[in-house]
């Protein structure tokens, strides 16, 4: 291991201060020149994007609830039957790659094009990458996905060039809330905690950490959030598990469906008839 | 906010983060409301009636700043008697002139006294500063005649401290408001009465020695024809609460492009000239001295107004602008009346105006009534279109909504339409001055590609080639081109003039050609030369100070080594007002300016917005005049009485106080007077592509029973020039939609996510349609009210194309300053797609008939 | 559809559409949460059936070698290098740059069924290919005999990591289908290729196919309906409705048909036996096509990843 190894990094989206600008999105697909990816006026709130894939990096989800309003210092009373200024809630959230700790797509890539990087980031190799398509069902999240007209498989760098200069992230740098925070993971963690509990504090119960936890089913995030309420409502997976975890397993019932093969056909060949 | 200005928005949610509480009033939920602690949804075309309740509840209630209102303010001056309000005559003040749909102000000025304004329509005071017989008002307006008996400027008005007197302001503002109630809110705005109180009490709990309150606004307060009312009363609320000149406190505007306050402080507008100088209207017999004499103040420092003027004169024309010429006075154009935008418009139409420059503007989208744009643009001789890419105005004579109609036909259309590429502002040296009056310089990275040029290049060589052109011309009318100095110089491959040089001609010099640092510096004699007084001081010593950039962390939090601010690189105005009478901060938390008497001289975070040396107990010697004239205790140190005005006496063409009327269109009426709507709002002459809607209470008024409001997103940018054109943005939000509430959605059988047809009486588009709980209906006057929420950056040019909002406006305009009422008119919406090409004249057409709409209609006072 | 969800406090709000009467959930506006994978049916579902055709083939061709069926030997000989010819063209012509299939063998990767696959098939096609040539030519019969072995060791192989390859993903109806489907996998490809045997051989040589047939279509039904029950009322729903239930279930029906047919009729009558061979051809097709759907839908349906975590982390808790 090399001595100057750089501290892991990563990101802490930070949603209750995310005001939906999506210059997220636009700054990473300028730095990246990642492409245009359709004009669909989809109905969904304010979301035209849908969700991440080959073309889309960052994803900014609106979801729009009737709710009690649950922000900080709020002095709202109860909402009542029929009051209905006080009961919205928009909740907006910059989705990006997670750069899972056991990440499945870079354990699942034949190739070896999915790598992780010394900032511990996985990035894909596009000179290298086949376009076998294999991690796109592997991710947990729907992250990473073929580029038509490309081949390949492309998903976000967390800017690793960017890095190397050290530099942040396009989309980091250019969130004017500063909902989306970089740097050293532990230390966002620490920072998360922190603003969890001032939030907690303030009265805000709905909101929670994502991804945070070293103990969860992918080994915790290199990109984890702040959320304002349950994960699949932003569209993201409860309690997502690397599949890889199952593997030895999987390997153990091939190789006995395979011996179980072999010693059928040996047996339907044992008997009289030569 | 959030959706306006993203990045200026991390400064509210750092407030936040603070502790701060973000109340939203608007119409509709918004990016900015969901971020915000309280969202009062409201009518839109209601916020006087917010507004002016809110200032009912700081008087009853005893919420006021007591001693800043009496010490800072004009509340304890005493009124004329024959002054009248709103309350005595049903919804009007005194004065009116219903033929003319004009007031005659001066039963609302000062007993005693009759004070110039400070901004507005300074010419109003004209006749009677010049005790001229002859001339001609405002707008085509009836003239007013002198009042006798009144003493003009100097010396002070008749007061009452206790402010109890029945004529003094504050009575009478008290007065003016007492029907504002919560109950009213409700009725007139759609507003809960205890939301509404909610809000007062957050507002008052959070206004006091140590702690302020800040209000900001954009056009939804602006674009009506009582707009400039709305800023108003905020003022007056701000004023009563103690918050103007404050820390944490004031009014912001936010402004809509990067830099139109700098098109406002250099203007682009008719009626100004630069550092907020009026442009002189049409007198007779009117000389620099009569000019002056009409316009300034006596005290305050518009009484410089000479020193001022003449300066920028000495920079216009240079030699030939001596005290013998009248400093080239007469070179200047003179007003006959309003020249605003939409008169242009209508000069267009009727072959007056014979060209036209669209520097980055595109009325065919931009502009209210876009028909009536693509008219004017259809009858000139030549059109200059300057722009990144071939927006609707460049093109519109062939592929225009009237080419689709059959209204215009491409080959009789005679107009000469020339497109030139505009330069980005990477590609150009220059300075952006923001909301906030500072002045940030900007470096080309790179030279324009191709034929792109920047808007200096191409004025700067324009005014070269035709100065060149007229060279040796014996005509007088040649003089004014002829005789301007335009000797800048140029750099690089394609002759880009140097931007620094005019920056240093607009800071101007001295007779030695020194650059000058302080307006106070500005002579009337001829010695100064200044391109605009109040950026005086932005190249002092030859420094460019608008690209300094000294990081935040190496200076205090007012941060004044970074860019340049006027005036005199002051980050807050007015900011005397932060102290007592005596000079001491009102507390220590919000300390920001205060006098030391040990140096005898005004200190603190930032740079007083006072006479450095003037003591708080310095009071003015007899005669003394423009800033002499100033005492200590007077703050408003560009108003003719030192003190903020919370009524103005003169200045507005519209009443001294603000008052609730109904916007041109509404469904209903107005609860609280019989007088309807503003009764001197301008309203354009009858064309038939501007018919207005039935007035409320009238037959076919409910034709159109909704409430249309238009609005920006994010993710474009007003007339859709800057992002229409490029996919990032364009995939972000790809189509023209409405947003539209599930209650009016049933109602109507809108379809979420499929489409929309909107209707006025000038036009019909076509919109996807949003269904979504965050357009809110609200209860007036014991109905539901649906509002329908339109954006309106589509044009039918770019990457991302449709309809634009704007071909439903119509013309009615706020009679101070000529801005169109596109924030509150009334519609109706259908399902499914518009009808294209004749068959959409046949619709509007119906549904004219069926509104039984005339040329009369909507027109009444 | 409204994009307004209702979400009341921490119990997550009413799906759009429950799959199960009672499961309530929360989805961002009804879409899916993983991505289904971008492999072309006829390719992938191809390949799995192809790859398992060949691979028991193979063992089913070393058989015949050793108990002297030699029409058997040439047709499993042959029809396992036909079989994995095509599916090898399947996979090329899957990936998004053909031209970068040898990156395949870039590494050697335990973690990833596809690298370990490409491995084994650049082994076992060889193997193979020298297997049926030698025995089409008549040829060289001492490496053949090699290549047979080798083919044959390998074989069961290749038609039992597939399954893992599918299942090796985050698709809840392959995911949780792991124990399982390896023995689906290599029942069916036993079907395959005692379906061809019995198209391909006579009747007399064609025992062992029969049998092999009879074996493998139980294992196979047995095997997937474990697998089904196992996965429940949610995740096992695919297999039971829609197109790919239905494809499910024809294939069984199929199997059965083709599996007792071929055993019975099959004995005496070769068009019994070449009609039941291609029954079973066609019924080990069919039921990989429908894996293949039945996990395109469940990467489809949000309810299908949200339940169960949801569940998981609600027992946890």
């Amino acid at each position: 291991m090399a001595t100057n190894q750089p501290p892991r990094m990563g990101f802490f989206t930070d949603t209750s201060v995310c005001i939906g600008c999506k210059a997220c999105e636009v700054a990473c697909k300028e730095w990246n020149q990642v492409p245009e990816d359709g004009l669909n006026f989809t109905g969904m709130s304010y979301d035209n994007t849908q969700g991440l894939s080959a073309d889309s990096w960052r994803h900014v989800a609106f979801i729009e609830q009737t709710k009690l309003s649950m922000h900080p210092g709020s002095t709202h009373p109860e909402s009542t039957e029929g009051t209905r200024p006080d009961e919205l809630r928009w909740l907006m959230s910059s989705d990006v790659c997670k750069h899972c700790t056991h990440a499945a797509c870079l354990d699942v890539c034949p190739t070896g094009a999915l790598f992780r990087t010394e900032f511990g980031t996985v990035v894909v190799q596009d000179d290298v990458c086949n376009g076998c398509g294999y991690c796109i069902p592997a991710c947990p999240y729907g992250v990473i996905d073929i580029r038509p007209d490309d081949g390949r498989a492309w998903k976000c760098t967390m800017c690793y060039d960017r890095l190397q200069v050290g530099m942040e992230p396009a989309c980091a740098k250019a969130c004017p809330t500063d909902s989306i925070q970089f740097g050293d993971l532990d230390e966002l963690r620490e920072r998360a905690d922190t603003r969890l509990a001032t939030l907690h504090d303030a009265g805000v119960s709905d909101a929670r950490l994502y991804g945070h936890d070293p103990a969860d089913g992918v080994g915790g995030d290199g990109a984890f959030f702040l959320l304002l309420d349950e994960p699949e409502v932003y569209g993201l997976p409860p309690d997502p598990v690397v599949t890889t975890r199952d593997l030895p397993a999987m390997w153990r019932c091939v190789c006995a469906a395979a011996a179980t093969l072999a010693v059928g056909i040996a047996a339907v060949f044992g008997g009289r008839h030569r | 906010m959030a959706e306006c200005h993203p990045v200026g928005f991390q400064w509210v949610m750092e407030a936040k983060a603070r502790g701060a509480t973000l109340i939203h009033v608007d119409p509709r939920f918004t990016r900015t409301s969901a971020l915000a602690d309280i969202h009062v949804p409201l009518r839109a075309g209601s916020d006087i009636a917010f507004l002016g309740a809110i200032v009912n509840y700081v008087l009853t209630e005893e919420k006021y700043f007591k001693e800043y209102v009496t010490a800072y303010t004009n509340a304890p001056v005493i009124l004329r008697e024959e002054f009248r309000d709103t309350e005595d005559l049903d919804g009007v003040f005194s004065g009116l002139d219903s033929e003319n749909r004009s007031y005659d102000f001066h039963s609302w000025q000062y007993e005693g006294v009759e004070v110039q304004a400070s901004a507005g329509q300074r010419d109003l005071e004209y006749e009677d500063r010049t005790k001229a017989t002859e001339g001609r008002h405002e707008s085509g307006r009836g003239e007013s005649t002198g009042s006798g008996g009144s003493r003009l400027g100097g010396g002070e008005p008749e007061r009452d401290e206790t402010l109890q007197h029945p004529r003094c302001v504050f009575q009478v503002l008290r007065r003016h408001f007492s029907r504002y109630t919560p109950e009213m809110v409700e009725q007139v705005c759609g507003v809960p009465r205890d939301l509404f109180t909610k809000v007062c009490e957050a507002i008052t709990r959070n206004s006091n020695r140590d702690h302020t309150t800040a209000f900001v606004y954009a056009v939804g307060w602006t674009q009506h024809t009582v707009g400039v009312q709305y800023i108003r009363t905020a003022a007056i609320l701000q004023l009563l609460l103690g918050n103007i000149g404050r820390p944490g406190g004031g009014i912001m505007a936010l402004r809509g492009h990067a830099s139109i306050q700098g098109s406002t402080d250099i203007p682009t507008l008719f009626n100004i000239l630069p550092g907020y100088i009026p442009m002189p209207h049409a007198h007779t017999a009117e000389d620099l001295d009569a000019f002056i004499q009409g316009e300034s103040a006596d005290k305050g420092y518009w009484g410089e107004l000479r020193s001022y003027f003449v300066s920028l004169l000495k920079s216009y024309w240079g030699a030939a602008a001596t005290p013998e010429s009248d400093f080239c006075f007469d070179y200047l154009p003179r007003l006959t009346g309003s020249h605003s935008t939409y008169e242009t418009v209508r000069a267009q139409q009727d072959g007056h105006c014979k060209g036209y420059f669209l520097l980055g503007e595109n009325p065919a989208v931009g502009s209210a009534n876009n028909k009536e744009q693509r008219l004017g643009m259809a009858n000139l001789d030549w059109l200059v279109v300057r722009d990144f890419s071939l927006i609707e105005s460049a093109t519109w004579w062939k592929d225009g909504p009237e080419i689709e109609t059959g209204e215009l036909r491409t080959e009789e259309i005679n107009t000469e339409v020339f497109f030139f590429p505009a330069a980005a502002h990477t590609e150009k040296n220059g300075s952006f001055t923001n909301t906030q009056r500072m002045l940030q310089w900007h470096h080309a990275a790179v030279e324009p590609s191709g034929d792109a040029r920047s808007e200096l290049w191409f004025m700067y060589h324009l005014g070269r080639i035709i100065k060149a052109k007229l060279a040796g011309s014996t005509d007088e009318i040649d003089r004014p081109l002829l005789d301007l100095t335009w000797d800048y110089p140029v750099e690089g491959s394609i002759d880009e003039p140097s931007a620094e040089a005019v920056l240093a001609e607009i800071n101007g010099w001295d007779g030695d050609g020194q650059p000058l640092s302080s307006y106070e510096q500005l002579h009337g004699d001829g010695s100064t030369a200044c391109g605009c007084w109040i950026y005086c001081g932005v190249y002092s010593e030859g420094v460019n100070q608008a690209s300094r950039r000294k990081p935040a962390l190496e200076q205090n939090w007012v941060a004044n080594e970074w860019g340049w601010a006027w005036p005199a690189n002051r980050r807050l105005l007015y900011n005397r007002a932060s102290a007592d009478p005596d000079g001491k901060p009102w507390s220590d938390r919000k300390a920001y300016v205060w006098w030391d008497d040990e140096q005898a001289m005004w200190t603190g975070h930032d740079t007083p917005d006072f006479a450095a040396t003037k003591s708080p107990w310095h009071r003015p010697p007899p005669g003394a005049r423009a800033a002499e004239a100033l005492s200590g205790v007077d703050p408003f140190v560009m108003q003719d009485d030192g003190k903020a005005w919370l009524y103005v006496p003169v200045g507005l063409t519209d009443g001294p106080l603000p008052t609730h009327y109904e916007p041109q269109e509404s469904p209903f009426t107005n609860p609280l007077y019989s007088q309807q709507r503003n009764p001197v709002r301008q309203v354009m002459p009858p064309r038939k592509h501007n018919f207005y809607h039935p007035s409320a209470g009238t037959n076919g008024n409910d034709v159109f029973p909704y409430v249309a409001t238009t609005y920006r997103l994010t993710e474009h940018h007003t007339a859709g020039g800057m992002t229409r054109f490029l996919p990032y943005l364009s995939e972000l939000q790809p189509e023209m939609f409405c947003e539209v509430s599930p209650e009016l959605a049933a109602e109507r059988g809108l379809e979420h996510n499929g489409w929309a047809t909107i209707v006025t009486a000038r036009s019909a588009i076509e919109a996807r349609v949003l269904v979504t709980d965050r357009m809110t209906p609200l209860v007036v006057q014991g109905r539901t009210l649906q509002q329908v929420g339109l954006p309106y950056h589509w044009g039918r040019n770019g990457y991302s194309v449709g309809d634009s909002a704007n071909e439903l406006a119509h013309l009615s305009l706020d009679p101070n300053v000529h801005i169109q009422e596109v924030k509150a008119f009334t519609v109706d919406i259908r399902p499914g797609r518009r009808p294209q090409g004749p068959a959409l004249v046949r619709l509007v057409r119906d549904y004219r008939e069926r509104a039984g709409i005339t040329d009369e209609t909507g027109t009444e006072i | 559809m409204n994009g307004s969800k209702v979400s009341m406090g921490r119990r997550g709000g009413r799906g759009e559409r429950a799959m199960v009467p009672d499961a309530s959930f929360s989805s961002y506006y009804g879409r899916p949460v993983i991505k289904e994978p971008s492999w072309q049916e006829p390719d992938i579902a191809g390949y799995l059936y192809l790859g398992g055709l060949a691979g028991a083939s193979s063992a089913i061709a070393l058989g015949a070698q050793l108990t002297r069926r030699p029409a058997l030997e040439r047709a499993s000989k042959i029809g396992a290098l036909a079989a994995i010819g095509a599916g090898m063209v399947g996979l090329l012509h899957d990936l998004g740059r053909p031209a970068r299939f040898v990156n395949m063998l870039r590494v050697f990767k335990p973690t990833s069924p596809m690298n370990m696959g490409s491995w084994l098939l650049s082994a076992y096609g060889p193997a193979a290919g020298v297997s049926a040539l030698t025995a089409a030519t008549g040829r060289f019969r001492r490496i053949g005999g090699v290549a047979t072995a080798g083919a044959a060791a390998l074989g069961p192989l290749v038609a039992s990591y597939t399954a893992a390859l599918i299942c090796d993903t985050a698709v809840p109806s392959w995911h949780e289908g792991f124990r399982e489907m390896p023995f689906v996998f290599v029942g069916s490809a036993a079907t395959a290729a005692g379906g061809l045997g019995m198209v391909a051989a006579p009747t007399h040589e064609a025992g062992p196919a029969r049998r092999a047939a009879l074996l493998g279509g139980a294992l196979e039904v047995g095997a997937a309906r474990l697998m089904e029950r196992r996965m429940g009322d949610l995740i096992g729903k695919p297999y039971r409705e829609g197109g790919s239930g239905q494809k499910m279930r024809i294939g069984e029906a199929l199997t059965a048909v083709g599996a007792v047919c071929g055993a019975t009729l099959g004995r005496r009558s070769r068009v019994a036996a070449v009609v039941s061979g291609a029954a079973l051809l066609t019924s080990s097709a069919l039921t990989r096509v429908a894996i293949f759907e039945a996990g395109v839908a469940s990467a489809r349906e949000p309810a299908h990843t949200v339940v169960p975590q949801r569940e998981r982390l609600g027992a946890r808790q």
